[in-house]
């Protein structure tokens, strides 16, 4: 579904990523986990086009979009839950919604709308409320459901556990998991590794803009180097 | 607290003395060829020390004074009330507003031809408002050089109508695309900026556009300006006592009436009118398109707005483009106005001032804009009896309703209901 080879990317002259190849297939949820500054945002933010890649080839679904503009690559069946969830704060939980259906429909819209209702009853409960009002928790929930809007073959998430309470974080992730059974394909990035690794079908380390491991989710549980370096021993 | 409140009150006392002391004190007169300072006469020095009295109470009572102007109650006090049903209210107000535009209408015939010129004048400055509400309140694009597309739009007429005599009703839809075609040069360069850098490139841009003009001296004149702009006709008919231009008529002659300087500040008034109705109209209905959330997404993040698959080239030059039309729209109308234009008119102060109409009328609510620029166009006339002070007195309402309700006049709507209450 989206692949990456040998991407490197450039911030000014400084390299950020030094050749890094992903592959994430249908159906999967796939975990990417790394230090603070191994570039973990830095690769989500290539594969959507801000900044490009400087050399290496992106796919998505066959089609290269290495040198597609943002706009171009987020309307192509791929959605984003961007870190720190950055929902409209002045606009309402449905407003919101609508804006993440920004190239729908109508009837689309109401469609997706009610399945995002479904999936966050909270939302519903809030439909009126200015998003900015919310609780973190909510407000992650919004930028999922914003996301879903577009009804995206894959979602990509940044972070969702970010300053979160620890039951919240269940949570998302059960949603997460949900995701998977719609025949949502996911791509996550997580500092939260235990959490990531256990939901994942597979997994990438990456450390200083390089993918360092590469398994399925239990087997890098249970890897040592990984436990000593990211799940506390 | 009291002793650093009496202390800052002092200060702010002392400042008021050695600033308005010398300025307002001292006299210079002219005896032959010497210049000599004289002092002020008694009265000056009391009212200079009155000055100081009132800063240094104003400053030391300052926390009970601001309380008290925050604890008056606001005019529209939308938040407390129970709001109406979304459709009933649209269709009260969009009676209402039908009804003001019905009575603008008419009202011309009734009253003095000062007033109608100074309605004129307030029309324009509605059209301006609502164009760069456009760019600030809906796009959040901070736009200091707004004043550009305008001299573009009364530029593109006065030159046309000089150098190939063509008509006001040519010339608006031609000045209005011109306009936007800057509008739209000027939006690339300024694509990835934002916030104050934003503000600083086209208010570089403000002035470009006037300087060109300024010293321009063989196409347009230079500061000399250009005069002569025709007035608008009515299918051909002409407004002045006698026809200029061969192959029209002249309207009272047509009509049998006699002939009154009125009738065209009128024809212009209702021109201006049905001009500003149109650009209302035409951005209310782009605030309902996808166009309109667009710019309100970007407003309001910028990587969320891109992250759902908008382009943010497209966003912004739209916004830039088509608020620079109806500054076009409203400088044809100002040129044939004025008859005469120069760059003078199309100072930075002019930007400043429609961006503080915008600002106050509330950024984003067009009702709110055009009951700003009401205010602002007519306050200074009102208070011309003041004269010398008027703008004074100009600033300190501004600086008043700031304080009282920094949202502006008519702050934008969203639809706000209060949370149930769970059982």
């Amino acid at each position: 579904m989206l692949v990456l080879e040998d991407v490197h990317t450039h911030y000014g002259k400084i390299e950020a990523l030094h050749g890094v190849s992903v592959e994430v297939k249908k159906g999967e949820i796939v975990s990417l986990i790394g230090a603070n500054g191994a570039g973990k945002t830095t690769l989500l933010m290539t594969v959507c086009g801000n900044p490009r890649a400087s050399s290496g080839r992106i796919f998505l679904e066959g089609r290269e979009i290495t040198n597609e503009s943002t706009a171009q690559i987020m309307r192509s069946g791929i959605a984003i839950v961007p870190e720190g969830r950055r929902v409209f704060s002045g606009l309402t939980v449905e407003e919101n919604l609508h804006m993440g259906g920004f190239f729908n429909t109508k009837a689309e819209i109401r469609k997706s709308q009610e399945h995002v209702y479904e999936l966050f009853p909270r939302l519903k409960e809030r439909e009126h409320q200015r998003a900015g009002t919310m609780s973190g928790g909510e407000q992650q929930m919004l930028a999922i459901g914003r996301a879903l809007m577009s009804r995206p073959e894959m979602i990509i998430l940044d972070e969702p556990s970010l300053g979160l309470a620890p039951l919240i974080i269940k949570q998302i992730f059960e949603i997460i998991g949900q995701l998977r059974e719609e025949g949502i394909t996911v791509f996550l990035v997580e500092q939260n590794a235990h959490q990531a690794l256990n939901l994942a079908d597979r997994g990438y380390v990456l450390e200083t803009g390089k993918i360092r491991l590469h398994d399925t989710g239990k087997n890098l549980l249970n890897n040592p180097d990984v436990q000593n370096a990211y799940l506390g021993g | 607290m009291a002793a650093n409140n009496f202390r800052h009150a002092l200060f702010c006392a002392f400042i008021t003395l050695i600033i308005s002391y010398p300025i307002i004190g001292f006299n210079l007169e002219a005896q032959g060829i010497n210049v000599t300072l004289t002092g002020a006469d008694a009265t000056t020095i009391v009212m200079v020390l009155l000055a100081a009295v009132i800063v240094f109470l104003f400053q030391m009572f300052r926390e009970q004074i601001m309380g008290g102007l925050k604890s008056i109650p606001h005019p529209l006090p939308q938040s407390n009330k129970e709001p109406m049903a979304e459709n009933r209210r649209a269709k009260i107000e969009s009676w209402v507003l039908t009804g003001i535009v019905v009575l603008a209408l008419f009202w011309p015939f009734f009253v003095s031809r000062g007033s109608v010129d100074l309605a004129t004048l307030v029309l324009i400055y509605v059209m301006l408002a609502l164009g760069l509400n456009v760019v600030v309140g809906l796009a959040g694009l901070l736009d200091l050089g707004y004043v550009a597309f305008y001299a573009v739009g009364a530029y593109t007429f006065a030159l046309l109508s000089q150098y190939t005599g063509i008509s006001f009703w040519l010339a608006l839809p031609i000045g209005a695309l011109l306009a936007a075609l800057f509008g739209l040069v000027l939006g690339f360069p300024v694509l990835r900026l934002r916030g104050d850098y934003l503000a600083i490139v086209t208010l570089g841009f403000g002035e470009i556009i006037r300087i060109l003009l300024n010293n321009w001296t063989t196409l347009t004149g230079g500061p000399n300006g250009i005069g002569g702009i025709p007035d608008p006709t009515l299918f051909g008919m002409e407004f002045g006592r006698r026809v200029k231009e061969e192959g029209n008529t002249s309207f009272h002659e047509t009509f049998g009436i006699a002939y009154s300087g009125e009738h065209k500040v009128i024809f212009l008034y209702l021109i201006a009118l049905v001009l500003a109705v149109f650009t209302a109209l035409v951005i209310r209905r782009f605030m309902r398109m996808p166009v309109g959330r667009a710019w309100e997404a970007l407003r309001e993040d910028e990587i969320a707005a891109r992250s759902l698959g908008l382009s943010r080239t497209a966003v912004k030059l739209s916004a830039f483009t088509i608020g620079a039309f109806f500054a076009g729209f409203a400088g044809t109308v100002f040129a044939s106005k004025q008859g005469f234009i120069s760059p003078e008119s199309f100072v930075f102060l002019e930007s400043a001032i429609i961006l503080a109409i915008v600002v106050l009328g509330g950024m984003g609510s067009q009702i709110g804009v055009v009951l700003a620029a009401i205010a602002v166009t007519i306050l200074p006339e009102l208070a011309r009896e003041f004269s010398e002070y008027r703008m004074l007195i100009f600033g300190a309402a501004m600086v008043l309703m700031m304080v009282w309700r920094p949202q502006g006049l008519m702050p934008m709507r969203r639809i706000h209901i209060e949370l149930k209450r769970q059982e």
